[in-house]
């Protein structure tokens, strides 16, 4: 039976893995610490905490999507957090049908950090914090940039990395990642044409390519042409490997010695 | 140019040598390479290594020019991303005729370590390449080398911008 390969996922997975080995999860404690506490204790007057802990020292907290600006403001101005260090989205769109949101902030006073996470669907927008962080200008113009998050009144939301005409958002996991159609023809499309594939020709992608009909780069031994020929001439016989058991050398025969050591 | 130098013992005297309009043409081509300031990743600093005191580009005759206008080489160092293929391409279309293409490291000649959407698979996608100078990075000697190379190809190649044009592509 053939493997099942899913089409939701189609990133580059290792080759052997143990089918029953369960990845050890990070240890949710609660919240115990003082600053923490107050803090959910803020959370939880301004918005709705579907879910709040303490990981690796750090604060989560799940909110709705549509409060997350609330969130925010009230971390920044009653809480101090006076930094928003990162800002991006997680695709798990083949597992839960959505996006995770995260908010990576810290407050330089206590020096403690707090996750904000917010779920929303795939053809559901963000409303933009640039009014409290002014990095969110990059760092949401990048999530739309890579995963296709819209984001609502973000004053300038073009994409960040990828040219302006390019198709699709690499960093979901439905993008491969040597590119899809329009990607591998991209540079050729925009330089010379369609018209012009033909003459380029696709992408080589395997390093080890080796073309029988390349006169240039290749000769086949006891098959040789000009160099530059035209591959008309290439011979089309098949030899069969030969193997010389002379040449070969056979060192487990030979008159050698083991040491019983190493026995 | 030692086939070029005056030899007042052997030529009666006289400072003459005779030549060919193509030898003395490629001769003043081949010795006097001006790449083009244009480095796209860390292929680039090598360059640079090679333009500075300790390689010493200047003393083969090449010297860094930053306009395409005054450059006859294009040294491609690094890795072009497809969305920088459009300007390395129309920086090339502004460099004047005769010009020369070195393709520097293993990204620029297959794409090298970056199999990912967003890189060109090899410059000579776009460009033609007329030296592919593996390495990653290469060393300055081997760029030198290149160079050197490139010098050779110029010498050997017809200096009629006609007749050369049929042995490239594009």
């Amino acid at each position: 039976m053939r493997k099942y390969s899913p089409k939701d996922n189609v990133q580059a997975k290792a080759k052997y893995t143990d089918r029953f080995w369960v990845a050890p999860q990070v240890p949710r404690e609660p919240v115990e610490d003082a600053h923490f506490a107050a803090v959910l204790e803020k959370m939880k007057a301004a918005v709705e905490v579907l879910d709040a802990y303490v990981e690796i020292g750090q604060l989560v907290i799940h909110i709705r999507p549509e409060q997350n600006v609330d969130a925010l403001r009230t971390l920044k101005e009653e809480c101090d957090y006076a930094m928003c260090s990162e800002l991006s989205a997680v695709d798990y769109l083949a597992r839960d049908g959505e996006f995770e949101i995260f908010y990576q902030l810290l407050n330089l006073k206590e020096r403690k950090r707090t996750r904000i996470l917010t779920r929303i669907k795939e053809d559901q927008a963000i409303e933009s914090i640039v009014p409290l962080y002014d990095m969110a200008k990059f760092a949401e113009r990048e999530m739309y940039d890579m995963f296709g998050i819209y984001v609502n009144n973000h004053p300038y939301l073009k994409r960040i990395i990828m040219p302006d005409d390019w198709e699709g958002h690499p960093l979901r996991k439905t993008y491969p990642l040597e590119g899809d159609e329009f990607a591998s023809w991209y540079e050729v499309d925009k330089i010379f044409g369609k018209e012009y594939r033909d003459i380029i020709g696709p992408e080589n992608r395997d390093p080890a390519r080796i073309d029988r009909y390349d006169t240039q780069r290749f000769a086949r031994v006891g098959h040789e042409v000009p160099f530059g020929a035209d591959p008309s001439l290439v011979d089309e016989t098949e030899t069969p490997v030969e193997y010389s058991s002379e040449l070969l050398a056979d060192y487990n025969k030979g008159p050698h010695k083991v040491l019983d050591k190493r026995k | 140019m030692a086939q070029h130098q005056v030899n007042y013992a052997s030529s009666g005297g006289l400072p003459v040598a005779l030549t060919t309009v193509d030898r003395l043409l490629n001769w003043g081509r081949s010795n006097s390479l001006w790449p083009l300031t244009y480095g796209l990743a860390c292929c680039a600093i090598e360059m640079m290594a090679s333009g500075a005191s300790r390689f010493d580009f200047d003393r083969m005759g090449v010297i860094f020019r930053a306009s395409p206008r005054q450059a006859d080489v294009m040294i491609l160092a690094g890795t072009l991303s497809k969305k920088h293929a459009e300007f390395a391409r129309r920086l090339y279309d502004q460099m004047a005729e005769p010009k020369w293409v070195i393709s520097m490291g293993s990204c620029a000649n297959t794409g090298g370590m970056f199999n990912t959407y967003a890189t060109v698979q090899g410059v000579d996608r776009i460009i033609p390449v007329d030296i592919y100078l593996p390495g990653c990075a290469p060393r300055p000697e081997t760029l030198q080398y290149a160079m050197m190379m490139l010098q050779k190809k110029i010498r050997r190649e017809p200096a009629d911008q006609k007749k050369r044009k049929l042995q490239r592509f594009v």
